[in-house]
């Protein structure tokens, strides 16, 4: 073996935290984009009371230091935090430095970008076809399944696929809340930037940061891809 | 019968609309641009809530302000052609059309799938996409769509405005059989008199959201008080016949319209087949003496009934054909000229007519 190909083979642990941010990225969209589909549903097409207070609250992640918002996810999910607590006391159950709460934090500060890009695509959902789903017999929850979920697609699976490809970068709010421990809430940029506070660990650095380019290179092209061809198939 | 009357504010504009029309053809709501059809008819539907009154549908209510009656769109089995197709583009057209029957599979189709692809000539488009048809295709599966989600009454809201001429030609005979052959009522409105003419078996005319009035197309359009008809630069009358007798040495068929006949160019039709007629009122000239020597064909006695000065120097003449009315648009000179009164025996001299065949 020369020494090129060895700077291009990663190590266990460097396939380990590839792996590990893959696992999170994934989780956190699945768990949050039922919620953010129906979040983005209600903020682009109804009219409530008290809609602007939930608009700012769900864009809160995008505007706070994400250090604020993974302290306060600790302060609210911590094992001494109210939610935490119940959670450990029914449940058995952490978030704070655990797998699950890498996926929570990342969920957390995708989320607005999720809800914003559904936002747009319910809005953009044409009403007079679901004012004709219904004199054809279509009630609420059939016309919002049968006609302005599936319109909402192409939105919907752009908005999942950028948010995959930011997923695998959060950092301040993970390492805040969940901390930094191999193989368990170590995902690719904490990795990197342990990497980066050892010496002789530049080459894992630099390993890591390809990696994470070409993932999220790979993220939004196929996000693109995913629009134009839900556009194509919807006509 | 279809009863309505319902009053809805929209800003400065107010639809305050009643009326009754038989459960049974087609009636044609006419207005111009604004008068309030669109809302009339998204009321009947359901998708408009008006602020007071009663919707009632063959005996059932649909709306009533009064009892708090106010069935869901959804629960009204009232279809609906809108004037975009409105097909839903993530499905086939044979999608598109199951969409509505699928739902209401608990009634009894007045209808058979295949009667209406049949009807509506859309065979060859089962598995397309709508974005690959044309404007005429995407409106005939919108109204087969509409047909066979079991309606038991038809809301056509201009389905023909959005189509060029080529089109709107194409569609017309397909609504003209779907009133014929398909029982269930149509409620149809429009803004063109050429559609009024083709399709209407009962015409109510709506101006400013208020019915000005109602009743048989012949009727209405012979009349000289009405301006949403005779404000038109196609003002003229519809008149119903039916075939007297085929004439085939000369190539023309003879209709029977009131006392009087009409000869037409030769249609394909047999004997007491009804035919609707079409007379543009500047169309028609009037003689009063029998004139001779003449290539217009039909040369008709009648009764000079009433005459209405007209702006830029027409007048209108109203004209009895012993039960039906004709009209006739004149230079005001050429009245004075001809010393026409009412209740004057006249000749009418009418250049041209256009017919289309009734089932």
């Amino acid at each position: 073996m020369n020494d090129d190909s060895r700077f291009l083979t990663l190590t266990p642990e460097e396939w380990t935290a590839v792996a590990l941010s893959l696992e999170v990225a994934l989780k956190s969209i699945l768990f949050s984009l039922p919620i953010a589909i129906l979040v983005g549903w209600l903020l682009g097409r109804r009219r409530f009371f008290g809609k602007s207070v939930v608009d700012a609250f769900v864009h809160l992640p995008f505007v706070l230091p994400p250090v604020v918002t993974g302290y306060v996810l600790l302060l609210l999910f911590g094992v001494k935090g109210p939610v935490g607590s119940l959670l450990n006391d029914w449940f058995g159950f952490r978030f704070a430095f655990t797998t699950a709460g890498a996926t929570l934090a990342t969920a957390v500060m995708t989320f607005p970008l999720m809800v914003r890009a559904i936002r747009l695509s319910a809005g953009a959902v044409d009403r007079g076809l679901e004012d004709a789903a219904r004199t054809l017999g279509a009630g609420p929850l059939d016309r919002f399944f049968s006609i302005t979920l599936p319109l909402m697609i192409p939105g919907i699976a752009a908005a999942a696929m950028t948010a995959f490809a930011a997923a695998l970068g959060e950092f301040g709010a993970v390492i805040t809340f969940a901390a930094s421990i191999p193989g368990e809430t170590q995902t690719l940029p904490l990795a990197i930037y342990g990497a980066l506070q050892v010496p002789g660990g530049e080459e894992t650095a630099a390993r890591l940061s390809i990696v994470s380019f070409i993932l999220a290179l790979t993220a939004l092209f196929a996000s693109e891809r995913i629009a134009h061809r839900t556009h194509v198939l919807q006509g | 019968m279809i009863r309505i009357d319902i009053a809805r504010q929209l800003g400065a504009f107010r639809l305050a609309a009643a009326f009754e029309v038989q459960a049974r053809g087609a009636t044609v709501v006419f207005g111009a641009s604004g008068a309030g059809k669109s809302c009339l008819l998204a009321a009947i539907a359901g998708l408009v809530k008006p602020d007071s009154g009663q919707i009632e549908i063959a005996g059932e209510t649909l709306f009533d302000s009064a009892r708090a009656i106010d069935v869901a769109a959804e629960a009204r089995r009232v279809g609906f052609v809108f004037q975009e197709a409105r097909l839903f583009p993530h499905m086939s057209v044979r999608a598109n059309l199951e969409y509505g029957s699928k739902r209401r599979k608990e009634h009894k189709a007045a209808v058979r799938f295949d009667d209406v692809v049949a009807l509506l000539g859309i065979a060859g488009l089962m598995e397309r996409r709508p974005r690959t048809l044309s404007g005429g295709e995407k409106q005939r599966v919108a109204i087969g769509r509409a047909l066979l989600s079991n309606p038991r009454l038809l809301l056509l809201d201009e389905p023909l405005a959005s189509l060029d001429d080529p089109r709107k030609a194409e569609i017309l005979p397909f609504l003209e059989r779907l009133r014929d052959e398909i029982g269930i009522p149509m409620l149809y409105v429009t803004h063109s008199m050429d559609e009024v003419a083709r399709i209407a078996d009962h015409l109510v005319l709506l101006d400013q959201g208020k019915v000005v009035a109602a009743g048989s197309p012949g009727e209405l359009s012979g009349r000289l008080d009405l301006p949403l008809l005779i404000d038109r630069p196609d003002v003229g009358a519809i008149l119903l016949g039916q075939v007297a007798a085929q004439d085939e040495a000369r190539g023309v068929t003879r209709v029977a319209v009131g006392a009087t006949e009409f000869l037409l160019s030769h249609i394909d039709l047999p004997p007491t087949h009804p035919v609707r007629l079409r007379v543009l009122a500047r169309d028609v000239a009037i003689a009063t003496q029998r004139p001779e020597g003449l290539s217009v064909q039909n040369v008709l006695s009648c009764r000079l009934t009433a005459l209405v000065d007209r702006p830029n120097g027409r007048c209108l003449l109203q004209l009895d054909l012993g039960g039906a009315s004709l009209l006739a648009l004149l230079t005001a000179d050429s009245a004075r000229r001809l010393h026409l009164q009412a209740g004057q025996d006249v000749f009418a001299l009418v250049k041209s007519v256009a017919s289309s065949a009734l089932v």
